[in-house]
Formats: structure tokens, sequence, C-alpha cells
């Protein structure tokens, strides 16, 4: 019997707790997460709901968990549309080679070059704020990440004997990358579905921060963080709670994809 | 008498590296007749891999022409080329590498079937699976298992039995024996044999070990650097080799054990 590795353990339980979070903050949460209750403001864990409430008296754990659906949502729909993109623009390079490769690696590194908040910052100029500009500018960010990721484990695949055998049975290069190729570089494009959707949440929420993410009131990771400054020194929790939830999902996110690569990549299990 | 399944003719490959050229094969001429075993011989970097993979119409030449039965494949149409395809096929040097670890066995073996309008499905298809993995050694129930549940002379088994499910004429061997340990060498070459035996197949068997040559072809090739050194066939080769380099690699053999064959032959037709 295999053991699991550690980190796949830990990665996923903490990301189970985060998916499960977050769909239950769509059905139920303590108190609603946009219920203003200004009596109630700058309470501290314990004093009033578990993990206290902000200027205006909102819960935090409530708000922490439709956050959670807001930055996953957010970090999922970015790698849906950018690592779709990017493995497709990988696989496809991998198997023309010669020029059309050369472009779209070069596109690649062009796109790869603009930070997701320098391009969040222009797609809001042109398209306004927002979810949609958000997502469009973590995608942005992703399609490079992928193209490289999934085309660089092609190119190994395409080395392999059982291509050659595949082409020797007249199978035309797109049908040999989805019979061949795509089934074993899966593994590698999940465990970077799996680190990126931690890099997606970090996106949002700095997104969120600079005030180019969600819109209030719905609640956000990033934009708590950001009101919580001006009040650190008399209720510091506010900015405890969004921060730790922010580091605790990215580092769940990377222990999933580390645990997920050891427990696919046979070399690495030997080693552990 | 018996006619030439296989001609190539003047066969040059160039590759570029940066300004300059290099041969990996260079001006080769050879033909290989209906239900006999041609071994090229060579050490790494001969060009003998090269050459395989243009006479499986996997790579295109520089110059020279490859005839299948008469046919030039590179003269075909893609259409007629694949049409021609299911008549040869390739058993590879690596059976770790040859076999899509995600795929079980029955479609391995069943792969090269695509290039056949109306191959055989379902029930049908899996009893000629079942039949042809029982032929090369192995139990019909194996081809619902997975590459990784083999071993290595297993696997080449498997890959055995993916060249011939196009019942091929001609079957390119690339070092096909040269991962094995040598017991399981011998069983293979011996399938090899078998093969030839009982469906008249044409086999151009690709080694480094010329022991292997000895052992089961008709004819041999010796390549140097891209050319031909010396051909014939083997036992005026091997036994009164003119070339100095046939002389060297004949010296550096390796020992393999007998399966048989050699002496055999060798006390029919002494030198």
């Amino acid at each position: 019997m295999k053991r699991l590795p550690w980190s796949l353990i830990v990665g996923g339980t903490i990301t189970a707790i985060l998916i499960f979070a977050a769909i239950v903050s769509q059905f139920w949460t303590p108190v609603d997460p946009t219920a203003i209750n200004i009596g109630n403001r700058l309470k501290g864990p314990g004093e009033g709901g578990i993990l206290g409430s902000d200027h205006f008296g909102r819960d935090e754990l409530s708000m922490i968990m439709a956050g959670a659906w807001v930055s996953l949502g957010i970090a999922f729909s970015a790698i849906a549309v950018g690592g779709l993109i990017g493995t497709v623009l990988g696989v496809v390079a991998a198997s023309e080679r010669g020029p059309f490769e050369a472009l779209i690696m070069r596109v690649n590194d062009v796109l790869f070059a603009f930070p997701p908040v320098l391009s969040a910052i222009l797609l809001a100029a042109i398209l306004g704020g927002g979810p949609v500009t958000t997502i469009v500018a973590i995608a942005l960010f992703m399609i490079p990440v992928f193209a490289r990721v999934t085309r660089s484990a092609a190119l190994q695949i395409w080395a392999r004997d059982y291509i050659l055998a595949a082409r020797m049975s007249g199978k035309s290069s797109a049908r040999i990358t989805l019979e061949h190729v795509i089934p074993n570089i899966a593994a590698q494009i999940i465990v970077q579905i799996a680190i990126q959707t931690g890099l997606g949440i970090l996106t949002e929420a700095g997104l969120s921060f600079l005030g180019l993410g969600i819109a209030p009131p719905t609640p956000s990771w990033g934009r708590m963080l950001a009101d919580a400054q001006t009040y650190l020194t008399i209720a510091p929790h506010l900015v405890f709670v969004p921060g730790i939830a922010i580091c605790t999902a990215v580092l769940g996110l990377n222990l999933l994809g580390d645990g997920l690569r050891d427990l696919t990549d046979p070399r690495r299990r030997q080693s552990t | 008498m018996s006619k030439k399944i296989l001609e190539i003719i003047g066969l040059t490959r160039e590759f570029g590296i940066g300004n300059s050229t290099m041969k990996a094969v260079d001006n080769v001429s050879l033909s290989l007749e209906k239900g006999q075993i041609l071994g090229v011989v060579g050490e790494s970097g001969s060009g003998k891999s090269t050459l395989a993979r243009i006479v499986m119409a996997l790579d295109k030449p520089t110059a020279g022409n490859v005839l299948f039965e008469n046919e030039d494949i590179f003269a075909l149409s893609a259409s007629k080329l694949r049409r021609l395809r299911s008549n040869f096929q390739m058993i590879f040097q690596d059976p770790y590498g040859s076999l899509d670890p995600r795929h079980k066995i029955s479609r391995i073996i069943a792969e090269p079937l695509h290039l056949e309008a109306n191959a055989p499905r379902g029930k049908a298809l899996r009893d000629r699976i079942g039949k042809l993995l029982e032929e090369v050694g192995l139990a019909a129930e194996d081809m619902d298992k997975y590459p990784h549940e083999f071993s290595g002379g297993q696997r080449q088994r498997v890959a055995i039995a993916r060249a011939l499910i196009t019942k091929p004429k001609l079957i390119v061997a690339d070092e096909a024996t040269s991962a094995l340990d040598l017991t399981v060498q011998a069983q293979i070459l011996k399938l090899i044999l078998e093969m030839r035996d009982t469906h008249g197949i044409s086999v151009l068997f690709i080694t480094h070990n010329i022991g292997v040559v000895d052992e089961i072809c008709d004819s041999v090739a010796v390549m140097q650097s891209g050319k031909l050194v010396e051909t014939g066939p083997v036992r005026q080769v091997l036994d009164n080799p003119r070339e100095s380099y046939t002389k060297r690699l004949l010296s550096a053999e390796p020992t393999l054990d007998k399966i048989g064959r050699k002496k055999h032959q060798v006390s029919e037709s002494p030198p």
C-alpha cells in the first residue's frame, strides 16, 4: 500500500475546508455578511461573533466564508479560461513545432511580461471594474504559465517511441495529442491547476486590496484587508482574520499541488 | 527466385548542424528478399536508426529511394502511403518507451488497425488480439492489463503483437533485443524467427550486436558512420570479412547463449 504524501493530506484537508466553507456560505452564514450593525462595530473575536466584527459591525466569520466563495470562484474561473487556452496552445505548439511554436511561445513571453495587476488596471480602464475584469486579468496571466508547462511536458511525450508507433498507425497529430499526449500529461496539468488556483486567490486578493477587484458590498478577502489598515491599532484582528485566511488558502492549495506531484511522479516518490 | 520486398537505392539523409551538414546515412543501397532476415549492424551513430526511420516513412531522405514491393514510398500520395503502411511495422528498442502507459494492452495492440478501413471491432477484435497474444507467448487475458504489469521481455512481446496485427510483410526491428537481458533476448529472437517462418514476414533487423546477427540473419549489411561498409550473405561476411571494420566488429563480439541455429548452420555450410 502506498503512503500518501503528508503535503497531500494537509493540503487536501485545507482545500476541502475552503471549498466546503465557500459552498456553505451560499446557503448559510452565521449572520448575513453584508448586514450592517453599527452598535456592534469593531468588536474583537468572541465579543461579537466568533471572529469579531468590522467597522460597520459586519460579522467577520460570515464575510470570510462569503469571501471564500468569491476568491475561489474567481480563481477557478480564471484557471478554467486561462488554463484551457494555455493548455491548448501548449499541446499545439508541441505537436506542430517550427515557426508556429516559436510564434506561440514568443506571444506567451509578451503576455508573461505583464503582471496581472498591470493588466487589471488596463482592463479596468477599458471594461470597467468587476469580477469579469478580474477574471480576465488573472486568466491572461495564466495562459503563458499553462502553455509553458504543457508544452514542455508534451515535448517529452512526443519523444517517446509509442508516438512513433501511433504515427506508423497513420494517426494525425491532433489524434495523437488527444489519445496519447494529453492523457500522459494530465497529472502535470492537474498539479498546475492546484498550484495556480492558490496563485489566483492571491492575485484576486491583491487586486481587491487595490480596489480593482469585486465591488463592495460583496465580501472579498483583499478588501477586508485594505479596510482593516485604518483600524490596525484599535482592531488588529481585522488584519489577522483575512490575512490568515489568504495565507492558509494559498498554502493549502500549494501543498495540495506538491502532494499531487509527489503522488503522480514516480521518481519523486522513490526519493521520499 | 524470391522477389525483393524492400529495395533501398542510394539513400542519403543529411542533418544540418549550424552551418554545416552531417550525413547520417550516406548513399546506402540495400535490398531485402521476401521471407529473409537482413541484419544491419554497426556501432552507435552509424546511421542504422535513421535508416530504419526512413524505411518506415517516418522521416524523408535527402536523396535516394525506398522501394517497397517495387513502389517508391516517397513518391506516393499521403493517402496511398497510408494504405501501404499496414504492410510494414516496427519493433522498437525500449519496451518501456514504446507502449503508452495509459493504454490497456488491447488498445495498444489494436492501434495499427487504425490504418484499416474495415478493421474488426468488438468481439472479433478481442478474439484477434487474444490469438495474437497467445501467439507471442502471453495469455489472452493479458489484454485487459496495463503495460506496467509486465516485464521488459513481456512488453517486447506485446510490441511484437502490435507489429503483427495488420499482418505486415515487412517488420523493422530497431535494436529490438538490445534492452533485454540475455535469456530474454534469446526468447525474443526465437519469436522473431518463428514469426518469419509462420507468416513469411521479412525482417530488417537493426542491431549493434554482431552476435545476434550471426544467430538469426540470412544476410548482413555493415554500416560505419553512415556508409555501407560491407554486405552479403551472413556466413560469407562473418566468416570471411573483407573489410577491416567488419573484422574489428567481429573481434569485439559479445557472446550470446546459442539458440541452436548457429551451430546447425555452421555444420551445413563450412567456410
